[in-house]
Parts: structure tokens; C-alpha cells; sequence
């Protein structure tokens, strides 16, 4: 089964991931004077990957604002303009050149309303294309969201759906805190129900894709995709895996996940971020701390990013990041055999 | 019977300054110095922790930059920012609460004194982070035109700060978007401990406003009519959407960079030198020399810094302390 048919809904209309984004960004900016698109390439070019496509001749430059390769100042004019009563939605053109905007991202955007005794708030999005699967190598592939999900102050989102896409994206545009998006190069073309009216979903909040009783596989982003993969392939050898988006990464809804693990007392953490200090550690840590550990009868597995760099050659790509085999097979293990 | 002296003429950057906002300025500075003071010796006494980057020396560039600003503009601040905070209009009573790390501080004693803001005299906060305020500032600007407002941005940063990119970025974000800013850097000659003839390729911070096609002016930080004159010309160049500025304050800070600074890399003479250019001392001479404001006038704004911030002081040392329960509460808005 195509993983972008995994989680249709029926007679609803669909659009693609990019699409779901730019019609969020549409009605965002229709809806509200305050808000405003600006990054590298996001006017006529339309976007590196085509999200904000044709947004510019709608709205025009004063609201789809082609930058300077400039990330840090970027950065920063987001944070004066949420400052200062706007609504910024900053593309960074690959997610992993925040790396030059982390100044702003980390010490400002985050603290700002915490160093100023609560009475600032910084209203700023941040839309990061990420993750490996393009060939794009080691500096345009990774996936950062664990960095910032260690940050307080800022919230971390990981749609793994065009709805979702949308819904989060109009959320995180609400909120009034930094909201940094993570948005996955390898799902922009993925097609899935989007409904028209604009709508939000709430960021914090896991949801359960598939249900079952045997073992629970939480991902976020691609990865949710590769575990509905994974468990349809289980469900034939009668292994009943339910399976959890967790949607966002900062807050974490863990509450979610306990529930479930108290149910199938197995567990299993897929993300793409490299495997050691990564968010699976955050969950295995939450789980085991808290009274479900008692429940657990196997320990508890992650599957994660090579402690490597992400290759050029297209096997050893493949091979850095958790795939749709290497959950089944270890999902498998932790039911059967009781180990990861 | 002595001649009466002859009245001298008045340089244009002073007579361009009328007697009540001459006499504001002088207490604004006097002000800040009394601040800085007193922060210090409760520092010395133990009742203010941490660490506080004084800007005793610097007064003319804080209170005359500022001068000429709305009380709608807003402004950026740096690590040595109580300057600017005062000059803005900041209570000082609020200010030395946060020192004291009180739940009355502007910041509710979360920040300390790198971090003071105070929105309501578009004061959008100090700053830890050396040019962490210059790209923010280009948000600013941003806003302020796309909410079509008059109002103008004036960013304060160091010598210190331009050999970071954050400088560069911001410089020509705001130059190509013709922004409203007034960056304005107030070089004391260090960056720390680092000279900055050492540190930069070019004799003049304004130098390189040339690179981003903006003015540049560098001018004598310790004289407040020239202070004021230089960047009452960028504030209303940026009012009148005619784009940023640049100017440079040459100025010195008599005290070392923090609390831990043991002076050892400038000289007892170089230190000497600078305190004979007093910003506050220079700015009452000429005062009295050109019969703008007597002495009694002198004397009596003095008494008035003085009697403020020892209320402020009392104020501090009143209130209560934040409640640890409360620790994360501003980490998000609701």
C-alpha cells in the first residue's frame, strides 16, 4: 500500500502536503493582516520545494518577502516583528541551515517572554523542511527537531499528514509562543484529505493512527507513515500494533503514549534524529520513570538515525535512517521474542 | 569691581537645545550615574548577586541618543544597558528591584540587570548576547512599516558587537528593506578586554556603514549636543522613510566590564585621561559657562537624582522575593 494512502479518509478532498501548507499560509493571511511569509526564494521562485508556489502573486511583496541568504538576521526580524505586534512565518529554506540562525532561535525567541517577567510574547513560526530520503547529503538531510525540543520556551511540531499539515501550521500561527514547524521533504508530494474551512489541531496532542493490542510504535513525521507500513505487514502475522503520531515533540504528550504502553506493555520509539540523545530517549525515559514500567513485558526499543552523518550513495542513505523493515523486524522481536 | 564677562557664543549643537530639555538631560544623566552608583555598592555589600556591566562614563551617549526619540519609538538595549533604560523613561525604583531579584522588578527578578525591558516606554529589552538586539531590530522596523506607523527603531550595540555577523546582516536587511532604524553603537574603545584597533580592519565602526549604503557618523560620545544633533538627523531620516543610520558614540567606560574586570588591559593614565572628559562634569561646565542653567539649578537637579534613586533603593529592599512555585509560569504565554 502507497504511504500516502495509509491514512485516507474518504470523500474528502485531497491535497498534497505542500499544498495542505500553502492553503494554511492563504487563509492565514487572509484571515489576518498581522501575519506575513518571508524567507529565501519564497516569492517567484515559489519556494525550494514549491510550498509557498504562487502565494506571492496573491498577496503580493509586502507579504511574501523574498530574503537575502541571511539566516540569522532572519531570524531576529521575526523576532522583532512578533515583538511588535506582527505574525512572521519564516521558511528556512533547508532545515539544517538554522544552524546559523540558532542565536535568535535559542537565547531570544525562546527566553524573551521568560527573561522579561512574562510581559512579552513572541508569536513567531518557523517552517523547517528536514529529514534525508533526496540525496541531498550530509548538510541539506538531517533532522534537528530534538535540539530545540531540548529548549524551553519554544514548541516543536512534526506533521505527519496533509491535514495535519495545515491544522498544525494554523495552530502554530495562533500561538502566541515560538513555534518551530519541521515539515518533511519527502511528504510534500504525499496526498491526503484537507478539508476547506480552516481549522486547527492542537499542538501537544498525540493522536492514535491504528489501534491494537500488542505492541506500541510511536513516530512522528515520515516515520508515523513507516510504522502504519510496518503495522500492516505485522497485522499478517497477527501481530496487532498500535500505532502513535506523536505530532509534536515539544510539549510531549506523554500521557498518550503511557496509556497505550499500559495496554500492550511493549514499546517502541521510531524517529529519524540521530538514535543517541534523541527524542526516543526522552520517551523511553518518561515511560520508564513512570509507574508503566511495571506493565513493560519486554524493555523498551528505539529505532533512530545512524550515529553517522547522512551518506550521498542512496543505499547507505537508506540505511541511516530507520526503514519500514526495521520496524517490522523489531516490533516483531519485542512481541515474540521479548527484546528489542 | 570685576567686568562682567562677555557672553561666549554658544556652539549651534547647544544653542539647538532649549533650557527645560537641557536641565531633563542633565538629570537623566545624573541619574543614571546615581543609579549605576548605588547598584555597585549594594553589589559590594552583598545585597545585588550575579553581575552587572556598568556604563559610568557613558551617559552622554545613552541619554543623548535618546533624546530625540518619542516616547512611541522604541528601543534595543545591550548588556550595559541601565542607560538607556533610564534615559527611556524606565522607573528606577523597578529597575533596582530587579537587581535585588524581587518580584517587583521590571523583570520579576527572571532577568536580573542584563534583561530589563519595559514595553510600556518601548524599551523591547537589554540584551546578553553581544548584537543579539541588531537583527531584531530589523523585525522592527519590518512592523513598524508594515503597520504603517511613524515611529522609528534605535538599536544600541558595542564596538564589540560589529565583527559579529549579526551586524552585517542586520546593516543590510535594513538598508535594502529602507527600515526605520537608527543603529546606533556606542564604542568605549573595548570589547571586553580586546581593543577594537585591534579588532577591526577599518579605524571607525562608521566605516562601514558605506558597505550598506547608509550614512555613517562617528562623533564625540561624551558631548551630549553632539550626540543629540547627530542622531536627532537619523531619527528623523528614518522617520521620514528615508531609511537606517549608523552613528558612532567615541566614548569609555570608567569602570571595567563586569564585576570581575581587574583593568589589566588598559592603563591607570588611559583611565585618568577619560575621567577628565566626564560626560556629566563637561556637559554642566558648558552649562554654566553659556549661562544656560545656574548652579543652584545644578545642584538642585543632583539632589533630585539623589533623592529618587535612595527611594528606589528603599523600594528594592522592601520587596518581596518571587516565589519559587511560580518558577515556570512565564516559560509560555497562555
Amino acid at each position: 500500500m502507497p504511504l500516502d494512502e495509509v491514512v485516507h479518509d474518504t470523500g474528502v478532498r485531497q491535497l498534497s502536503y505542500a499544498e495542505a501548507i500553502r492553503e494554511a499560509l492563504a487563509q492565514a493571511m487572509e484571515a489576518d493582516p498581522r501575519v506575513f511569509l518571508f524567507g529565501e526564494d519564497v516569492g517567484v521562485y515559489g519556494g525550494a520545494f514549491g510550498v509557498s508556489g504562487d502565494l506571492v502573486h496573491r498577496f503580493g511583496t509586502d507579504r511574501v518577502i523574498d530574503t537575502p541568504i541571511s539566516e540569522l538576521g532572519l531570524a531576529g526580524a521575526a523576532v522583532g516583528a512578533a515583538l511588535t505586534g506582527m505574525r512572521p512565518v519564516l521558511e528556512i529554506q533547508f532545515s539544517d541551515f538554522v544552524t546559523l540562525a540558532m542565536e535568535q532561535i535559542v537565547n531570544q525567541a525562546a527566553k524573551i517572554r521568560f527573561m522579561f517577567g512574562g510581559k512579552a510574547s513572541v508569536p513567531m513560526v518557523v517552517r523547517l523542511p528536514g529529514g534525508s530520503g533526496t540525496g541531498a547529503a550530509a548538510q541539506h538531510s538531517q533532522s534537528l527537531e530534538a535540539w530545540f525540543a531540548h529548549v524551553p520556551g519554544l514548541k516543536v511540531v512534526q506533521p505527519s499528514t496533509p491535514h495535519d499539515a495545515k491544522g498544525l501550521l494554523l495552530a502554530a500561527i495562533d500561538d502566541p509562543n515560538p513555534v518551530l514547524i519541521f515539515e518533511h521533504k519527502l511528504l510534500y508530494k504525499s496526498k491526503g484529505p484537507v478539508p476547506v474551512e480552516m481549522y486547527r489541531e492542537p499542538i501537544g496532542k498525540a493522536v492514535i493512527r491504528r489501534s491494537g493490542g500488542d505492541v506500541t510504535i510511536v513516530g512522528a513525521s515520515i516515520m508515523t507513515l513507516r510504522a502504519l507500513a510496518a503495522a500492516q505487514t505485522l497485522a499478517q502475522e497477527s501481530i496487532d500494533a498500535e500505532v502513535i503520531d506523536l505530532r509534536t515533540l515539544r510539549p510531549l504528550d506523554v500521557e498518550t503514549i503511557a496509556q497505550s504502553v499500559r495496554k500492550t506493555r511493549r514499546l517502541l520509539i521510531v524517529y529519524e534524529g540521530v538514535k543517541t540523545m534523541g527524542i526516543g530517549a526522552e520517551i523511553a525515559a518518561q515511560v520508564a520513570e513512570s509507574d508503566v514500567f511495571h506493565a513493560l513485558a519486554a524493555p523498551i526499543a528505539r529505532l533512530g538515525g545512524a550515529d553517522s552523518p547522512i551518506p550521498y550513495n542512496p543505499a547507505l542513505e537508506k540505511a541511516t535512517v530507520p526503514q519500514e523493515g526495521d520496524i517490522v523486524a523489531t516490533a516483531r522481536r519485542l512481541v515474540k521474542e521479548g527484546k528489542p | 569691581m570685576s567686568q562682567p564677562q562677555p557672553k561666549l557664543a554658544q556652539r549651534a549643537v547647544l544653542a539647538a537645545l532649549d533650557d527645560a530639555t537641557l536641565a531633563a538631560a542633565l538629570r537623566r544623566m545624573h541619574l543614571i550615574r546615581k543609579f549605576e552608583e548605588t547598584a555597585e555598592q549594594s553589589y559590594m555589600r552583598g545585597l545585588v548577586h550575579g553581575t552587572m556591566h556598568l556604563s559610568i562614563g557613558q551617559e552622554a551617549s545613552a541619554v543623548g541618543a535618546i533624546l530625540h526619540l518619542r516616547p512611541d519609538d522604541y528601543i534595543l538595549s545591550t548588556h550595559r544597558g541601565h542607560g538607556h533604560c533610564i534615559a527611556k523613561g524606565a522607573d528606577v525604583a523597578r529597575m533596582l528591584a530587579e537587581f535585588f531579584g524581587k518580584e517587583t522588578g521590571y523583570c520579576r527578578g527572571r532577568g536580573g540587570s542584563m534583561h530589563i525591558a519595559d514595553l510600556e516606554t518601548g524599551n523591547l529589552g537589554a540584551n546578553g548576547i553581544v548584537a543579539g538586539g541588531l537583527p531584531i531590530a530589523v523585525g522592527v522596523g519590518m512592523s513598524i512599516r508594515m503597520q504603517k506607523q511613524s515611529r522609528v527603531c534605535m538599536v544600541f550595540f558595542g564596538d564589540g558587537a560589529t565583527n559579529e555577523g549579526a551586524f552585517h546582516e542586520a546593516l543590510n536587511l535594513a538598508s535594502i528593506w529602507t527600515l526605520p532604524i537608527v543603529f546606533l553603537c556606542e564604542n568605549n574603545k573595548y570589547g571586553m578586554s580586546m581593543d577594537i584597533a585591534k579588532a577591526m580592519a577599518v579605524p571607525h565602526v562608521a566605516d562601514r556603514a558605506a558597505s550598506y549604503a547608509m550614512p555613517g557618523v562617528a562623533v564625540d560620545g561624551n558631548d551630549l549636543p553632539v550626540v543629540a544633533a547627530a542622531t536627532r538627523e537619523a531619527i528623523d531620516r528614518a522617520r521620514a522613510g528615508r531609511g537606517p543610520s549608523l552613528v558612532e558614540c567615541k566614548t569609555y567606560r570608567l569602570r571595567g566590564h563586569s564585576k570581575s574586570d581587574r583593568n589589566l588591559y588598559r592603563t591607570k593614565e588611559e583611565i585618568e585621561d577619560w575621567r577628565g572628559r566626564d560626560p556629566i562634569a563637561r556637559l554642566e561646565s558648558e552649562l554654566l559657562q553659556h549661562g544656560r542653567l545656574d548652579q543652584a539649578t545644578i545642584v538642585s537637579v543632583r539632589d533630585e537624582a539623589q533623592m529618587e534613586i535612595e527611594a528606589a533603593l528603599e523600594f528594592a529592599k522592601s520587596s518581596p522575593m518571587p516565589d519559587p512555585s511560580d518558577l515556570t509560569r512565564d516559560v509560555y504565554a497562555a
